[in-house]
């Protein structure tokens, strides 16, 4: 899509087919001879690796629903003992689909963290990164669907949980909040009409997703793509045809990325899984720890480590939508943080915050730290953690931008990666 | 792309050609589980063989059990239709197999080869044209003209033995694997 | 960098010395951690002790327990006890499972019963209670919960089970109240179990001449529960060690392919 096309068909079925449809010409354009810069390393591997995770959630989802019944009375025994004991690699497929629910988001949040390093979302990319975002939002509640769906006990609390936090905008309407939670509901409670519905809708997003990452590339083809060392590409030195030289390097990460995978797969399939959630909903107990899955868990720490309901849900859902304003927080001429000194420390100082509320998260909500015989409760850490992840996009990014000085750029992507081997 | 002469061109392309293939074998194999997990079920394979109880089925009459999803005759023959059957040539049939699963496949369909014992027709209640249940003909409601079965759909008949006389149907009703486990009970499939 | 990663340090370090509680008598020990056939990603089922098991869920546990998700035929299914069909057979027709409607239309007999007919392969174990109030009606209150999923259904799995097993032995400590009509065991939660303990040495015979204390009893009858929440880990374990020998391969000639690709622009 950048600059002319290269395509020359073929043959004659392909001239003919080009004539009336020049989807060779697209596939020849966009993965073919596509020109990448050349120095993109393992990082940039993480958005091909993502879209082979949207295909497997896709295909074993499909799967899945071919035996899965979604009624309250049976949903949990069509997967515990039809999926899991009765259809043949039915254990398989599960275990492939939920472990792959884990592995989308853990490369997800390396491709955001990678884009935030190196400064992707800036100019020329911003509707690149808005369009991530909103993956990362569907996503999100494409998972918290699927989590429901087994009906164990994680299942219908987290359901419960997560719905009623609609129920805090009865403190701006009265009554307004557990109008939405009932419709959401379809019901008093979450129970058969709910489930039905959230098996409906997580059928339905990825489908969504899958438009969405369809835009996602589209976005990333017009200005090209970013680069470790985020300067432009000045001309063709600069840069590599997708194939051979990516198309081989995406898949042998994407090998690597499957290794992963399949060691939780086959060795360890329930790590990311909760016991609870092999017991049965049951809507008259609660099990003592509700705890959504890890890849939430930051979230919900910022969410718990406010006292008010109404201002704890509106911190949750403004640590979402603050990602939407990164590419007009960022004041920096330079994009990439291996020329930004302080902006990469805070960079990684918001790593560790990430990773630290996602511990808290998984704590119980009144846990403490002894500090030396002092007692620091848990809260406190997310509270702290809170305040740095805004003031990290909101203070930090802005302010940065403006009084920090950057290191030299190099010239060229070709004379810093050819340079290099020149001297070596 | 700086490909300088053209080195060791074979080595390059059998490296290329073995990953290619070792990765399309992979595929293979990771497309199995997705095509075999729609084959039955381990739970629908353990009800492929039942046993059903025929001691409260009279004289002339039909009674039907379900096995592996579909219809399953047991019709306790009058001698009278017994002796109709009998007399009917192979050679007047429409299909002259006997279409017994305990017998071979080119056994004749003769009445004989159609049960284990004359008074007992034990028999897929699936028409052989396109998958219907025949209605059972009595005599207070004969169906057809050959006394044993008709099928609404389409027309076909069938005769005291389940032996197609009509068509469109091209096959004899089939006769399931079964057994007598006793003189009242037999095991099917 | 340079200030953040031992600042991230720091803060992981605080978050993982989380505060020990102080004296508790009613929080649980830690639990016991035992070797298991099945550890591992080599770990098979132990054929012998998944038989024994099975036979102290059937003489003990089963009094009580359901184990509703697992059916006959399992029994018989590779990676299972590898009981024969015949021999699954003949355990299943040991067993009264509800009757379907008769020609009359009865489920009940003359005298109020309920009519039952011979288990078969395809029947699921049968519940000892027709309903969970029957169950909690017969046990002051208390459920004993199904077994099909209990090693999965708990953090620490086996030992978890095993520990409360085996926990009974254990006195209670000084002023330790054991509410009525409970049992004190050390690591259940609260520390007051409703369930009796459930295994003695010689509870159960082994035809195989396994010595039949507690310790014994308990993991076997483990093991049993631990296949029954996992049935097919025998097969997952065998195609897993496939997959990454595959992967492994794989990847190597990806690399190759991917140096030489690369060879010159670097």
């Amino acid at each position: 899509m950048a600059g002319h096309s290269t395509y020359v068909p073929a043959s004659g079925f392909e001239r003919w087919l080009d004539s009336r449809l020049p989807i060779m010409r697209l596939m020849h354009d966009t993965m073919t001879t596509f020109p990448t810069p050349r120095n993109l390393n393992i990082w940039y591997t993480f958005g091909g690796i993502l879209t082979f995770c949207l295909a497997v959630q896709i295909v074993t989802g499909i799967v899945l629903a071919m035996h899965y019944v979604p009624s309250a009375d049976l949903a949990f025994n069509s997967v515990e003992g039809r999926i899991m004991r009765e259809v043949n690699y039915g254990w398989l497929i599960r275990y492939i689909h939920a472990n792959g629910a884990s592995m989308f988001f853990f490369a997800v949040y390396i491709h955001m963290f990678r884009g935030l390093y190196y400064g992707s979302y800036k100019a020329p990319r911003e509707v690149l990164w808005l369009l991530g975002v909103l993956i990362y939002v569907l996503m999100m509640a494409t998972a918290f669907f699927g989590y429901v769906l087994p009906w164990g006990q994680m299942s219908f609390w987290g359901a419960t949980v997560i719905t009623s936090l609609f129920s805090a905008l009865d403190q701006v309407i009265p009554h307004l909040g557990s109008a939405i939670t009932t419709w959401l509901w379809g019901d008093f409670a979450v129970g058969d009409a709910t489930l039905n519905r959230f098996f409906s809708l997580h059928y339905l997003l990825p489908f969504v997703i899958a438009g969405v990452v369809g835009l996602h590339i589209w976005a990333l083809h017009v200005p090209g793509n970013n680069n470790p060392l985020g300067i432009d590409v000045k001309g063709p030195q600069d840069t590599l045809p997708f194939h051979p030289y990516y198309t081989v390097k995406d898949a042998f990460y994407l090998s690597l990325f499957i290794m992963l995978f399949a060691a939780f797969v086959f060795f360890a399939p329930d790590f990311f899984g909760n016991p609870d959630n092999a017991i049965q909903a049951n809507p008259l107990v609660t099990p003592p720890d509700i705890v959504p899955e890890w890849y939430l868990l930051p979230f919900y720490a910022m969410l718990r480590s406010i006292p008010q309901k109404l201002i704890g849900v509106l911190v949750l859902v403004g640590a979402l939508l603050t990602l939407a304003f990164i590419p007009w927080l960022d004041t920096s001429k330079v994009r990439s943080c291996r020329f930004r000194p302080l902006m990469k420390q805070c960079f990684w100082l918001l790593v560790a915050d990430c990773v630290m509320l996602g511990y808290v998260g998984s704590q119980s909500a009144d846990a403490a730290l002894s500090l030396g015989g002092m007692q620091l409760p848990l809260v406190w850490l997310a509270r702290l953690g809170t305040a740095y992840y805004y003031g990290f996009f909101w203070l930090i990014m802005p302010i940065v931008g403006l009084i920090e000085t950057p290191k030299a750029l190099p010239e060229s992507i070709a004379k810093a990666v050819l340079g290099a081997k020149a001297k070596a | 792309m700086a490909t300088a002469t053209k080195p060791e061109p074979t080595r390059r392309d059998f490296l290329y050609l073995a990953t290619g293939a070792v990765g399309a074998v992979g595929a293979a194999f990771a497309a199995w589980p997705f095509i075999d997990q729609m084959n039955p079920t381990s739970a629908v394979l353990a009800l492929a063989s039942i046993e059903v109880d025929i001691s409260s089925i009279q004289l002339g009459q039909q009674v039907v059990f379900k096995w592996r999803g579909h219809p399953l005759f047991v019709r306790r023959r009058t001698p009278k239709e017994i002796a109709e059957a009998r007399a009917v040539p192979v050679s007047e049939l429409i299909d002259p197999v006997a279409r017994n699963a305990n017998l071979p496949d080119s056994a004749p369909a003769t009445d004989a080869n159609r049960e284990f014992k004359p008074e007992w027709l034990v028999l897929v209640g699936v028409c052989t044209h396109l998958g219907c249940t025949p209605t059972v003909s009595t005599p207070q409601s004969p169906q057809g003209d050959y006394g044993g079965w008709l099928c609404h759909c389409h027309g076909s008949q069938y005769d005291t033995a389940g032996r197609v006389r009509k068509g469109p149907a091209p096959q004899n009703l089939a006769v399931p694997p079964y057994s007598f486990t006793s003189d009242t009970k037999i095991k099917v499939g | 960098m340079k200030i953040a990663l031992p600042l991230a340090a720091v803060v992981l370090g605080i978050s993982l010395c989380a505060a020990a509680s102080a004296e508790d008598t009613s929080a649980p020990l830690p639990i016991k951690h035992m070797q298991w056939s099945f550890d591992g990603p080599f770990g098979t089922y132990d054929q012998a002790s998944l038989q024994r098991g099975f036979q102290i869920y059937k003489e003990v546990c089963s009094a009580c327990h359901s184990l509703n998700l697992v059916a006959f035929h399992d029994l018989a299914a590779p990676g299972g006890p590898g009981f024969t069909e015949a021999q699954a057979k003949a355990i299943a027709a040991g067993y009264k499972i509800p009757a379907e409607p008769n020609e009359q239309g009865e489920i009940f007999d003359a005298k109020g019963n309920r009519l039952t007919r011979p288990g078969i392969l395809a029947d699921h174990f049968p519940p000892p209670f027709p309903n969970e109030q029957a169950a909690r009606l017969a046990f002051g209150g208390a459920l004993p919960p199904d077994l099909s999923l209990i090693v999965k259904a708990r953090a620490g799995g086996p030992n978890y089970v095993y520990s409360i097993l085996t926990g009974f032995a254990q006195r209670p400590p000084k002023g330790f109240k054991v509410l009525d009509g409970k049992f004190y065991n050390p690591y259940f939660p609260g520390r007051n179990i409703s369930m009796p303990p459930p295994l003695m040495d010689g509870t159960v015979t082994f035809s195989d001449g396994t010595p039949n204390n507690v310790a014994q009893e308990a993991h076997d009858v483990v093991t049993f529960l631990s296949w029954a929440s996992e049935p097919n880990l025998d097969q997952r374990h065998r195609m897993g060690l496939e997959v990454m020998a595959f992967l492994v391969l794989l990847s190597g000639l990806l690399f190759l392919s991917y140096r030489k690709i690369w060879k010159d622009e670097h």
